[in-house]
């Protein structure tokens, strides 16, 4: 009557985790609500609950254990009554396997948040869905894409060190944060909390709470608090939830910061870094998943940043952080937990408007950026196997946009297909055909194709998110059909 | 059995604050010198604004213009008080403070005009003009846009250190913006270094405070952020410097934000646009007849023996400014075509 107790998943793309700390030893008896386990994410440490009563029978995973594998069995419940519902069956499940069918049949565990205050990114953090083949999980799979890509931005011979991208993120406003006093970060839950994705992880500790600043949930307040104190000569990284909530601010994102320098003959700066993740999670709804791209790469007097690997994370936020003019650094939540090599120099930073081909090619162009770019990564290599040679662009910055790298390319290969994780209308993918047409036009042997995700609002259920997203099997139908192959 | 004994019924007043309040203001004790100097200035303001609302009628500005006649006695008594540490901010009805903050005259007319030489090199208008250098911030065209902004200098001020106080001038309507209450609960949390001055003029374009205001005694508006407020008469420039000693030394003592509500009153219309038929034509003359801040001054210097010559002389020199800027704005030239492209980044990428 042995129950088997799973590793949790404790967020929506958390796939393995490390055990910390058994808080019970075999042969303890547990009852609902005991904390059994802490165990940390990339996130965070959080307790692991015991739902049902029963006595520890085995403990399988020793603790400090590291790369657990959620669904993984890490311990064995004697349950008095296990045999509810048949005595053989494994009758309760550990979180990762509940999300889909039987979270509300016969849980075995929970975990909680370690602290108290729930955000708006604990209440979506469910299970990750191990079975469950997701929309965002498929983005996030390709986002491990193992393509060697080149950068020749990169000094021959420099060593690189792989980390993750939000540590990329969380080294580069450091590093910027020692360099000059006047920049600062502000937003909700970045300082004590350490930051609701761990962004900003260790930055109090650091530069304390003169520089690292907790606002209360106040997105329009603090926005223009940020503006004002940028125009006002200081260099702030306001840091939004997630851009969803900046709807909030972007009057004075746009109106305030965007429109200052011009409004004011030039005179007037506003050097300022807005910045979180953008575009869709996993399975936290339409309220939560949109990219905003478009929308901020629209307005003259920003630039829009929206990196995908750690490298670029890093680089372009330096120089975000740096450069005069107000800054949208659009990251994403699926990538903050993916390594990638980055450089290891002292100061590593990129240029700003600045294209890079990701793989180059000689049959097909495909351009994306942002978690888009993984899953060109991933389709040029599926289209390899069937003789399509496909070079992959990543545009990194939105605006200004770098043209003539796409131009050049489409001039190489003559056909090209944008993959963009976000809406068709009015989308960056529209705004790369514009410019072929335009300024291609003769190099162009079949139209430029948009691969972008459905014209609805982000359905939660999880086969409406797969169909509702981009990925890299539409991607591939839609460079066959571009190069006029089945 | 016995009755319990009748208690008498508890006293209906509110409880008494026991925070901290500031001083009720005095109003201030002018010399001789500084009552012709906050003449001069009220007077330069209104006769730019009349001078501007006639260069409206021509054609010559164009767009949105909201003049500050009748309001001249907030911005001169307050900004009198400031030191070069302090920074400004307000909204659209920006033309009298930029002149206070020491703009020259023809550097704003000629933004009016639309001109290469206006402060803003022509791009800004009259609601977007800024100066940097005399520490006026805009100049803002979002109602309530420069309550968080002017917050955010304020938040420069702490964090760098210097001293400084930033002055956000708003409005009766922008006192009903939702990023107002923000502000105002980060400002205290925060203490920072900020004066809010509310304008409250009587009528947000054509809408009048108590239809639009729960709350119309606006200097109340900070209470459940623990922000102390001052009503003040705006149609007076001793009691708006007085306010402005009172508000500045809390706000310098470190007790965080203040509200200052000046009551005011604009004579012309919301913009140069607007009909006023909200209001009668005897509601705006019985104010330029009784309150008027100017005539109040004009009363005040004679009973300390300034004769209408000197008063003539200043007059002249003023009407001559204006006249010059007006004149400078009228003829200098409009921005070249290349400048449309200019200025919209800072740097090159």
């Amino acid at each position: 009557m042995a129950i088997d107790i799973k590793m949790p998943a404790l967020s929506p793309t958390m796939e393995e985790g490390t055990l910390a700390k058994w808080l019970v030893k075999e042969g303890d008896t547990v009852k609902s609500g005991d904390i059994m386990a802490e165990i940390e994410t990339d996130k965070a440490t959080m307790e692991f609950e015991a739902v049902d009563e029963g006595v520890v029978a085995k403990i399988l995973v020793a603790e400090g254990t590291d790369n657990v594998k959620v669904g993984e069995v890490i311990m064995q419940l004697d349950g008095e009554d296990a045999g509810v519902g048949g005595s053989t069956a494994p009758a309760q499940a550990a979180p990762a396997d509940q999300g889909a069918a039987t979270k509300d049949d016969n849980p075995a565990a929970d975990a909680k948040a370690d602290e108290k205050k729930a955000d708006a990114v604990e209440d979506s953090a469910h299970p990750a869905q191990e079975k469950v083949e997701t929309g965002a999980r498929q983005l996030f799979a390709a986002a491990e894409n193992k393509a060697e890509v080149r950068d020749p931005a990169i000094p021959a011979g420099t060593e690189m060190v792989k980390i993750t991208v939000r540590e990329a993120l969380r080294d580069a406003m450091a590093e910027e944060m020692r360099a000059d006093d006047r920049v600062f970060v502000m937003g909700e839950e970045v300082a004590q909390y350490q930051g609701a994705y761990k962004v900003t992880q260790g930055l109090l500790d650091e530069f304390g709470d003169r520089r690292v600043i907790d606002t209360p949930i106040t997105e329009y307040g603090f926005a223009g608090i940020g503006s004002g104190a940028a125009m006002g000569g200081l260099k702030p990284i306001v840091e939004f939830m997630t851009f969803n909530f900046a709807l909030q601010a972007i009057d004075h994102i746009i109106n305030s910061a965007a429109k200052t320098n011009y409004m004011s003959g030039g005179q007037m700066r506003c050097p300022i870094v807005f910045r979180g993740p953008n575009g869709a999670a996993s399975r936290v709804g339409a309220q939560h998943s949109q990219n905003f791209g478009p929308w901020y790469a629209s307005v003259p007097g920003l630039i829009v940043i929206a990196p995908y690997d750690a490298a670029d994370a890093k680089g372009l936020l330096k120089a975000a952080i740096r450069t005069t003019d107000p800054v949208v650094f659009l990251e994403n939540e699926l990538l903050y937990g993916r390594s990638f090599e980055v450089p290891k120099l002292d100061d590593w930073v990129l240029p700003i408007g600045k294209a890079r081909i990701m793989r180059e090619g000689s049959d097909v162009t495909i351009v994306s950026y942002s978690i888009g770019v993984g899953l060109a990564l991933e389709a040029a290599d599926k289209l390899a196997e069937e003789g399509i040679d496909a070079e992959v662009i990543d545009l990194r910055t939105l605006r200004p946009l770098d043209k003539q790298t796409v131009l050049k390319s489409l001039a190489k290969t003559n056909r090209m297909v944008v993959v963009e994780e976000g809406w068709p209308t009015c989308s960056i993918a529209s705004e790369i055909s514009t410019i072929a047409m335009e300024e291609g036009f003769d190099d162009l042997d079949a139209p430029v194709m948009r691969v972008t995700d459905e014209d609805v609002p982000l359905p939660y259920a999880a086969n409406l998110e797969k169909l509702a997203l981009v990925s890299a099997d539409k991607v591939i139908a839609a460079v066959k059909k571009v190069c006029y192959r089945k | 059995m016995a009755k319990a004994p009748a208690r008498a019924p508890a006293p209906s007043e509110p409880p008494t604050s026991n925070r901290e309040r500031p001083n009720d203001p005095q109003p201030y004790a002018a010399s001789k010198d500084e009552l012709l100097k906050f003449y001069e200035q009220m007077l330069l303001i209104r006769r730019f604004e009349e001078k501007a609302g006639q260069l409206y009628g021509l054609g010559l500005i164009g767009g949105f213009c909201h003049l500050y006649i009748g309001q001249e006695a907030v911005a001169v008594g307050l900004q009198s008080a400031l030191s070069g540490d302090d920074s400004v901010i307000t909204g659209y009805r920006d033309h009298g403070h930029m002149l206070l903050c020491g703009i020259p005259p023809k550097d704003v007319m000629a933004e009016l005009t639309g001109r290469q030489a206006g402060i803003s090199k022509g791009k800004g208008g009259s609601m977007h003009m800024f100066s940097v250098e005399h520490k006026f911030y805009g100049g803002h065209g979002i109602v309530g846009a420069q309550v968080s902004l002017g917050t955010g200098l304020a938040f420069a001020h702490k964090y760098r250190n210097d001293g400084g106080v930033a002055l956000a001038y708003f409005g009766d309507g922008a006192a009903n913006q939702g990023q107002v209450y923000e502000s105002f609960n980060m400002a205290e949390l925060w203490k920072l270094p900020i004066i809010y001055v509310i304008e409250n003029n009587q009528y947000a374009m054509g809408t009048s405070v108590n239809r639009a205001s729960a709350e119309d005694q606006l200097y109340r508006r900070g209470e459940s952020f623990r922000i102390p407020g001052l009503q003040i008469d705006g149609m007076d420039v001793l009691a708006a410097r007085g306010a402005a000693e009172e508000a500045l030394a809390w706000v310098r003592a470190g007790k965080g934000p203040i509200i200052l509500e000046m009551k005011t009153y604009r004579y012309r219309g919301h913009s140069m646009s607007d009909p006023a038929k909200y209001r009668s034509r005897d509601e705006v003359q019985a104010v330029r007849d009784k309150s008027d801040p100017i005539e109040h001054v004009k009363k005040l210097l004679s009973e300390q023996g300034v004769g209408e010559d000197e008063l003539k002389k200043i007059e002249q020199d003023i009407r001559r400014q204006v006249n010059e800027s007006a004149d400078f704005a009228e003829s200098t030239p409009e921005p070249e075509p290349s400048e449309l492209y200019t200025d919209v980044l800072v740097e090159n990428y």
